[in-house]
């Protein structure tokens, strides 16, 4: 099951490795992304680090780790195909999988319906 | 959004989906549902349109409008016959830039100057303040004239047979006023984006159901997000990035625009800065490195030495590459050169300069124009 930041990243764990990305409601907010700078595999990473950044044609925009641990796998395709985060944030868009060092981050992190009344209130 | 103005369209971009945002204290779009990417390229292949109706419309009436005209800006606005249009900068007496504007020569009793938007206040004042001594009244109607720019290749053939008026007998910069679609327009070809275009001056009345009409014929509503992406891909200016009351004409590439013969603001502080040599100028970079896109006011190097800045920096879609444009010294920095932009704190990203415009499109003076 997915769980939310209020910085609108999203992650899904299994067997302790958590794939991580934005939210469909960032990827809209951002607009057509053009470029997008991938961490690197090896990365030790504390939660609320800059995971990597991501340039629409309007601006840049940080994306922070929802979670401390090691960066083990990118998905190298955004390298040359970053609108695949527009087409599909939270699925084929994802950015990397981190091996997460302290499971228990995860319980303080947002559900979806959690996460959709933070997106509402933000209007 | 609060106290923002709303151009007479509001209705319909919001209709279109229009994301809209403040703009110099107007609320306008961005980008509408399909985005920028999808809204730039329909304006280079086909034809896409954009609400300027915040565009301020100033006009000088009277006796000595010509000459107060060719007094406020460094184009010469004498050369123009009448129906012509030019480009040109407006200046301080320092030779910086108030602003950059279109001068529409009407009649020898009427000028109009088309402004940015964010500075129609300042230029207003400007102006008035500069035409005392001048027969001349200067009125502000911005708020009695929508505006419309229609952009792209084909919207000369596409738009024909709406007009009333030959759009194939108005040439590049000249204009003229007619009916289209049976609504009354002064109809000129100009524009932003480095295609072909018109733009439609009419009332805010008027321009609901002319909108309509080109979203009906197939045209593509595009926001501001496309109209910057468009006018840096042909390097056009934007006031506020390229120039500023801090840049002059010559530092900024438009040594065109300025008419040494005529006596303007700004002159004596211009042409010594042309005796003297210019210390710094734009220049076009194209990132050949990967690691991401270099935005307005990002620091430029040579090696450890900071050398100028970035005014704006975007992926130029249509070409599919990483390019900037910013001001460095103006000795050194031949094609070729290269440079290493900040794109944040400790990252640098390797750059050289190339030659401007990053892209020319289906705006072609020669053939149009009747000069």
């Amino acid at each position: 099951m997915k769980k939310y930041t209020e910085s609108h990243e999203w992650i899904e764990v299994a067997e302790g490795i958590a794939t991580v990305g934005i939210s469909e409601h960032a990827q809209e907010q951002l607009g057509d992304i053009v470029y997008v700078d991938l961490p690197e595999e090896g990365n030790e990473l504390s939660k609320g680090d800059t995971l990597c950044s991501i340039e629409s044609v309007k601006s840049a925009n940080d994306v922070y780790t929802p979670v401390s641990g090691e960066v083990v796998e990118i998905n190298s395709s955004l390298e040359d195909t970053p609108e695949t985060i527009n087409e599909s944030a939270e699925g084929e868009g994802w950015i990397c999988k981190i091996k997460l060092s302290d499971e228990s981050e995860v319980d303080g992190l947002m559900s979806l319906e959690e996460y959709k009344k933070i997106v509402e209130s933000e209007g | 959004m609060a106290d923002l103005k709303r151009t007479p369209l509001y209705d319909e971009h919001v209709r279109c989906g229009g994301k809209l945002v403040d703009f110099h204290g107007w609320e306008l779009p961005v980008q509408y549902s399909d985005g920028i990417i999808k809204e730039a390229k329909a304006v280079r292949e086909y034809m896409g349109i954009f609400d300027v109706s915040h565009m301020g419309e100033i006009f000088l009436r009277g006796r000595d409008a010509l000459k107060a005209a060719e007094y406020l800006v460094t184009n010469n606005v004498s050369k123009l016959k009448y129906g012509e249009i030019c480009y040109t900068p407006m200046c301080y007496e320092d030779g910086g830039i108030v602003d950059d504007l279109l001068v529409y020569k009407k009649t020898s009793e009427e000028i109009l100057m088309v402004v940015n938007a964010s500075n129609v206040e300042k230029d207003f004042n400007w102006i008035k303040q500069n035409t005392e001594s001048f027969d001349v009244e200067v009125l502000n109607k911005s708020d009695q004239y929508a505006q419309l720019a229609v952009q792209g290749p084909s919207v000369e053939k596409r738009l024909q047979e709406y007009s009333g008026v030959r759009l194939d007998q108005i040439p590049f910069y000249s204009f003229k006023e007619g009916r289209f679609n049976g609504i009354d327009c002064l109809i000129s070809r100009t524009g932003y984006t480095g295609e072909d275009g018109f733009e439609f001056y009419t009332t805010t009345e008027a321009v609901i159901p002319l909108w309509r009409k080109f979203i009906e014929i197939g045209t593509k509503p595009a926001g501001l997000g496309a109209r910057d992406l468009l006018r840096f891909e042909p390097c056009y200016m934007l006031y506020g990035n390229e120039i500023t009351k801090d840049t002059t004409p010559l530092e900024a590439g438009l040594k065109w625009t300025v008419d040494f013969t005529m006596d303007f603001i700004g002159k004596d502080a211009i042409q010594q800065q042309e005796e003297k040599g210019l210390e710094r100028r734009l220049k076009a970079f194209e990132v050949i490195e990967k690691g991401g896109i270099p935005r307005t006011g990002n620091k430029i190097f040579n090696g450890d030495q900071e050398i100028g800045f970035v005014t704006t920096g975007n992926k130029s879609t249509t070409l599919n590459k990483i390019v900037a444009l910013g001001y460095v010294p103006s000795k050194g920095y031949k094609l070729g050169k290269e440079v290493e932009i900040e794109i944040r704190e400790n990252k640098r990203l390797k750059a050289k300069v190339v030659k401007k415009p990053f892209y020319v499109g289906s705006v072609n003076p020669d053939k149009h124009s009747n000069k």
